[in-house]
């Protein structure tokens, strides 16, 4: 009996390394099991991402719904592109969505917020988000104050 | 007088080089041979003394180190208002540093040590040279299966600790302090990358896993076979175990994080 207690201990002792590594995967990294089948993609130009990038997340009213798939910039607008995926079962976002780039928190990372429009055709696989407000960089907004109190 | 300062240089390192060999050596030579059908069972038994056994020790300081993570991160990003990045400095600390080194440093005391003692206490009776009598290798017989079970054994003890430190964080943070849930999980997963952080830090679990059973081995294989040669060589094993993790630790950063 010793010895086999010996022996289911380290067996679990094995299988608690292989669950705990899948659960790391998981919850820690953030990793998605099975295929891209259940996502689509959208994209949108913006005037300045302030620095998003690759796997920030794609909020609808608070809640996560995809990721930023990755951000380059369009060489005829010289604006930036910015790829999303979006889960296959948020299949209610309007033609006239908008799109815009929030930040959580003061110093937290960088968001793409989405909020629906009236429009009755929804946006499908390889849409692109016409209405966009880009991000908010810190010195420019200061730039602005200062030229209000100046103006004054 | 300059003579002899070079002559005793020159001696320590030629000692120094010879032992490094003997230690390659051992290592080499108890590796060599394929496992006999009494290896795994060997192995099984090494697996226990070393893995299960260092399991509390880890889980225990894991949940701890994980919680002061929590709550150093929190009070310091609080001033700045995003304490919800708390996840993530929780999560990439663990997993970049904390859990690879405390591990490998508490194995080094618990099963490092005790394998030391082991072998030692086996070289000081006489074992090891009555096996030799009996035409068993000792280098195969003794030093294989424990140092494959280190080898297995570590990663694995640093899986665990990850996670339970991951979740000691989220106890501080997220049910005392009161971060929210989602902005923990979601910052520590925009955070970590499975390839760069996880994997990143379990290969150093495996260097430091070489480096502890491969000290403790080769201290107690070649210690003196008295009780103060035993003590001594389990000192060595701790101390220079130590020590060699620190230092692999931050010649492995630089080469993974640190853009060399």
């Amino acid at each position: 009996m010793a010895k086999k207690w010996l022996e289911i201990s380290v067996g679990g002792f094995l299988v608690a390394g292989v669950v705990a590594l899948l659960a790391l995967a998981l919850q820690v990294s953030g990793t998605h099991m099975g295929g891209t089948s259940e996502q689509y993609q959208l994209s949108a130009l913006f005037d300045n991402t302030a620095g998003l990038s690759a796997k920030a997340r794609v909020t609808l009213v608070g809640v996560t719904i995809g990721e930023v798939e990755g951000v380059s910039i369009d060489s005829q607008t010289l604006m930036a592109r910015v790829d999303m995926t979006i889960d296959s079962s948020v299949d209610y976002l309007t033609l006239d969505s908008s799109a815009s780039i929030l930040t959580a928190g003061l110093l937290g990372e960088k968001y793409v917020g989405l909020s629906v429009g009236a429009d009755e055709d929804m946006l499908v696989h390889g849409d692109m988000i016409e209405d966009t407000q880009s991000a908010l960089v810190l010195e420019e907004l200061v730039g602005q104050v200062l030229l209000n109190l100046g103006n004054d | 007088m300059v003579f002899n300062w070079l002559q005793s240089l020159g001696e320590q390192t030629l000692q120094g080089l010879s032992r490094l060999g003997a230690a390659l050596l051992m290592l080499l030579q108890s590796l060599m041979v394929l496992p006999g059908p009494r290896g795994w069972q060997r192995l099984t038994q090494q697996l226990y003394v070393v893995g299960v056994q260092s399991f509390i020790i880890i889980l225990v300081s894991a949940g701890f180190i994980g919680m002061v993570l929590g709550l150093q991160g929190y009070t310091l990003l609080v001033d700045y208002g995003s304490e919800q990045a708390v996840g993530q400095m929780v999560a990439l600390t663990l997993v970049r540093e904390l859990a690879p080194v405390v591990a490998g440093l508490l194995f080094a005391g618990r099963a490092g040590s005790a394998l030391t003692a082991e072998l030692g206490l086996m070289k000081a009776t006489e074992q090891l040279a009555s096996l030799e009598m009996f035409g068993v290798d000792p280098l195969h017989r003794i030093v294989a299966p424990r140092f494959i079970a280190g080898l297995i054994s570590l990663p694995i003890l640093v899986i665990i600790f990850n996670l339970v430190g991951v979740y000691g964080g989220h106890l501080v943070a997220v049910e005392w302090l009161g971060v929210h849930s989602g902005a923990y999980w979601g910052n520590m997963q925009a955070a970590v990358s499975f390839s760069d952080d996880i994997l990143n830090g379990l290969i150093k679990a495996l260097v430091f896993a070489i480096l502890v059973t491969w000290t403790a081995l080769y201290q107690g294989y070649t210690c003196a076979p008295t009780s103060q040669g035993i003590s001594e060589a389990t000192t060595r094993t701790v101390v220079y175990s130590s020590l060699m993790i620190l230092g692999f630790d931050f010649i492995l950063t630089a080469l993974m994080f640190g853009g060399l």
